[in-house]
C-alpha cells in the first residue's frame, strides 16, 4: 500500500448525501477481476449527465472528494475504492462515511476524513467558489486546511500509522502467527468444518 | 456488569488484544462468492501465500449466474470469466465450491445457514455485506471487503475496530399481515440509513422472538440498510430447532455441548446497550419504499412524503431527488403506485417460507395484465422443495416466471434487470438508483406485499385482494 502523510489537491463538490457504492461503480464493473481499470466505471450513471460537477472542465485533475454524508453506503465491494482511486482520488472528505466502506478505504490507502457537515458545507462554498482552490489533508498532523479554513480531525492512533507507514496489514498480523495458532488449539471440536482435514 | 450477546461473541474469539491496536478476531466461516473473491485470490498468489484454513471456507457462485439456461455456457463473457476464475482459485487452494448446477448451490447466506454451517456464537464473514443475514443465529456476522478477504483467507484473523452495542427492541405481537420485512423496513426508516453506523444491533422483544428462522434472517439481513456493522438475534428453542439435524450442525454427544454453550450467550440482564431503540409492534404495518435508500419508506397506506415538509435540508435535498428519480410525485398515494416488475427471491426474501407466503396468496389467481414477476429462489435446494411442494406449478400457473437460483435481479448482475424507466415491487434489499438496471425503479416490500402487487397491478396488501374483489 502506498503511504499517506500530507496531500494538497483541488476539489470535487459532491452536494449528494447517502452516496451509495451502487452510484460509485454500478454492480457490472464488477465483473472485473483486477484492482485496475475502474475509473470510467466511477459515477457512471451520473457522469452521463453533462452537469454532473465530474464532467466540468475546471475539475479535471482534482484529487480531493469533499461529499455530503453517508457516503460509501451499501454493498462492500472495495472496487469502490479502487474506482475512486483508479480516477485519481486521494482522499474523500464527509460527515458520516458507511463503516464497510471506510474499513476497505484504510486497506487500500484512500484516506477518509470525516468533518462536520457544517465544515463540509464551508469547503463546497469554497471550491464552488473557486475551482483552484487547493485544500490540504494533513495526515500528520491531523488537519484539514484550504484558503482560511483549518479543521482538525480524528482518526485513531493505529490506522494512522498504519496508513503514514502504508503497511500491509496481513504481514502486521502474520507477526502474531503463534497467537492464531495457540487459539486455535483453544477451539471447540464441535464448531463446523467445511470439509474433512487432511 | 452483564455483557451483551455481541460482546461475548467477540470476547471468545479474541485472538490478541494489545493497548492501541485493534483486537485481532479469530473467524469462524468464511464464505466466498465469484464477485468479491478474484483479486484476494490474487493477493495471496503473489505473496506466495496459502489459505490457511480451507476447512473453515467454502465458495458458491451466486452473483452473476444465470437464472435461465443454466445448463448451458454462461453467455456473458465476462461474468463467465469471473466464475471461472472464482473455479480456478478454488481447485488451486483447496476451497470446497458449490458451482453452478451443483444442489447445494445458490445465494452465500442462503446455503450457509441451510448447510448448518452457520451456528450460535460464531464469527462468520463474507465479501458481501449482507453477511449480517448470519446474525440470525446469534452469530457476529460482518461483510467485508475484499482486502479483509485476503486478510481472512491468508491468516483466519481480522483486525477489528471495537463496536458499539444497540439493542433494537420489538415489544408486542405484529399485527395480522405484518411481517419481518415490514418491521425491518420500518427499523430503517425509523434509525436512517446511517444510524446504525459503528453499532452491532441486537434485535429483542416478543415480536423478534416470535419470528420463525426464515423472518430472523431478513430482519438480520438489513441490518446493513440502516448502516450497522452486524445484526444478531440471541439463540433459542427456534435456532436449535431450525439447526438440529442439519449436514453440519453437531451431533450427539457434541450436540448437547454446543446447545448448553449456545444457551449461555444471551445478553445478561444487567447488561447496558450503548444505544435502545424501542417499537411497538402493535403500531406496525405493510411497508414499502418510495425512494432511493432503503430509509426512505413509509407504510403502505400513506403517501410519498413533501420534501417541503422534511426539517433537516439534507433529508430534504435527498427526498427530492429521489422522488424525482422516482417518476412520483409528493402526496401521491403509495397504493396508487403502478409497477411493471415484481420480483421475488434475494438473500432477504429467497427462502422457502418466503416462496409459500407469497405461493398462499397468490394461489388461484392471475398476474395482473401487463406486469412481468420473475419468482427466484434463493438457493437449489429451496428450488427442490418448492417444487416438492408443488410451489412451482402455483407461480406458473398465475403467470410468474419460475426461475433458478441466485441473487438475480436483486442487483441486475446477470440478464435480470430492469429497463430505463421501469418500476419494480422488489422482496430485495436495496432500491438504490439503478440498482435492478439502468435507470430502474425500485420499491422494497415485503413478500406478501409483493404478491399482492402482482396481483393488483400496484402496490398493495393482501387485504386488498378481497377488497377488490380478486
Amino acid at each position: 500500500m502506498e503511504a499517506f502523510t500530507t496531500h494538497t489537491g483541488t476539489a470535487v463538490p459532491l452536494r449528494e448525501s447517502n452516496v451509495d457504492t451502487d452510484q460509485i461503480i454500478p454492480a457490472h464493473w464488477l465483473k472485473k477481476v483486477t484492482r485496475d481499470g475502474f475509473e470510467d466505471g466511477l459515477f457512471e450513471a451520473w457522469r452521463k449527465n453533462p452537469e454532473f460537477v465530474l464532467n466540468q472542465p475546471e475539475r479535471a485533475g482534482a484529487t480531493v472528494l469533499v461529499a455530503g454524508p453517508d457516503f460509501g453506503t451499501g454493498s462492500s465491494r472495495e472496487h469502490a475504492v479502487w474506482a475512486l482511486q483508479n480516477y485519481g482520488f486521494k482522499t474523500v472528505i464527509s460527515a458520516r462515511f458507511a463503516d464497510i466502506f471506510r474499513g476497505n478505504s484504510q486497506k487500500g490507502g484512500l484516506l477518509t476524513v470525516v468533518l462536520p457537515q457544517e465544515t463540509v458545507e464551508r469547503l463546497w462554498a469554497l471550491t464552488e467558489a473557486d475551482p483552484t482552490a487547493e485544500i490540504t489533508v494533513d495526515l500528520v498532523d491531523r488537519q484539514v486546511r484550504a484558503g482560511e479554513l483549518v479543521a482538525d480531525f480524528e482518526i485513531d492512533d493505529y490506522t494512522r500509522w498504519r496508513l503514514l507507514e502504508g503497511l500491509d496489514d496481513i504481514g502486521l498480523t502474520l507477526r502474531h502467527e503463534e497467537d492464531i495458532t495457540s487459539f486455535e488449539a483453544t477451539r471447540p471440536t464441535w464448531l463446523p468444518r467445511t470439509q474433512p482435514v487432511g | 456488569m452483564g455483557r451483551t450477546l455481541a460482546e461475548k461473541v467477540w470476547d471468545a474469539h479474541v485472538v490478541r488484544r494489545a493497548e492501541g491496536e485493534p483486537d485481532l478476531l479469530y473467524i469462524d466461516l468464511h464464505l466466498l462468492h465469484e464477485v468479491t473473491s478474484p483479486q484476494a485470490f490474487d493477493g495471496l498468489r503473489q505473496a506466495g501465500r496459502r489459505v490457511r484454513r480451507t476447512d473453515l471456507t467454502i465458495a458458491t457462485e451466486d452473483h452473476n449466474t444465470p437464472t435461465l439456461d443454466v445448463d448451458k455456457p454462461i453467455a456473458d463473457p465476462v461474468s463467465r470469466a469471473q466464475i471461472e476464475t472464482l473455479r480456478k482459485n478454488a481447485a488451486e487452494f483447496g476451497v470446497r465450491i458449490h458451482s453452478l448446477g451443483d444442489v447445494e448451490q445458490g445465494i452465500v447466506h442462503v446455503v450457509g445457514p441451510q448447510l448448518g454451517l452457520t451456528q450460535p456464537g460464531m464469527t462468520v464473514v463474507c465479501g458481501d455485506s449482507h453477511t449480517a443475514t448470519h446474525g440470525a443465529f446469534g452469530a457476529l456476522a460482518f461483510g467485508i471487503g475484499t482486502s479483509q478477504v485476503e486478510h481472512v483467507l491468508a491468516t483466519q484473523t481480522l483486525p477489528m475496530a471495537p463496536f458499539k452495542t444497540m439493542a433494537v427492541t420489538v415489544e408486542g405481537d405484529l399485527p395480522e399481515g405484518v411481517g419481518a420485512k415490514d418491521l425491518i423496513l420500518a427499523v430503517i426508516a425509523r434509525i436512517g440509513t446511517g444510524g446504525g453506523q459503528g453499532y452491532v444491533i441486537e434485535y429483542r422483544g416478543q415480536a423478534i422472538r416470535n419470528l420463525s428462522m426464515e423472518g430472523r434472517m431478513t430482519v438480520c439481513n438489513m441490518s446493513i440498510e440502516a448502516g450497522a456493522r452486524a445484526g444478531m438475534i440471541a439463540p433459542d428453542e427456534t435456532t436449535f430447532a431450525y439447526l438440529n439435524g442439519r449436514p453440519h450442525a453437531p451431533q450427539g454427544a457434541d450436540w448437547d455441548a454446543a446447545v448448553a454453550y449456545w444457551k449461555g450467550l444471551a445478553t445478561e440482564a444487567d447488561a447496558v446497550f450503548d444505544k435502545e431503540v424501542v417499537i411497538d409492534a402493535a403500531e406496525l404495518s405493510p411497508f414499502v419504499t418510495w425512494g432511493t435508500n432503503p430509509g426512505q419508506g413509509a407504510p403502505l397506506g400513506e403517501s410519498v412524503p413533501d420534501p417541503v415538509a422534511i426539517e433537516d435540508p439534507v433529508e430534504r435535498a435527498a427526498a427530492r431527488k429521489a422522488i424525482a428519480y422516482m417518476g412520483l410525485t409528493a402526496g401521491q398515494k403509495l397504493r396508487d403506485i403502478a409497477v411493471d416488475t415484481v420480483f421475488v427471491g434475494s438473500c432477504t426474501n429467497g427462502r422457502i417460507e418466503d416462496l409459500r407466503e407469497v405461493a398462499g396468496i397468490i394461489k388461484g389467481r392471475k398476474v395482473a395484465d401487463g406486469v412481468r414477476m420473475l419468482v427466484v429462489p434463493g438457493s437449489v435446494r429451496v428450488s427442490l422443495q418448492a417444487v416438492s411442494e408443488g410451489l412451482d406449478k402455483v407461480f406458473t400457473d398465475f403467470g410468474a416466471e419460475w426461475r433458478y437460483a441466485g441473487c438475480s435481479m436483486c442487483l441486475g448482475m446477470n440478464p435480470d434487470q430492469l429497463a430505463p424507466g421501469e418500476r419494480s415491487a422488489s422482496t430485495s434489499n436495496r432500491n438504490f438508483e439503478g440498482r435492478q438496471g439502468k435507470g430502474g425503479r425500485t420499491h422494497l416490500v415485503s413478500p406478501q406485499v409483493a404478491a399482492a402487487t402482482a396481483v393488483l397491478g400496484h402496490l398493495a396488501a393482501p387485504a386488498d385482494l378481497s377488497t377488490a374483489g380478486v
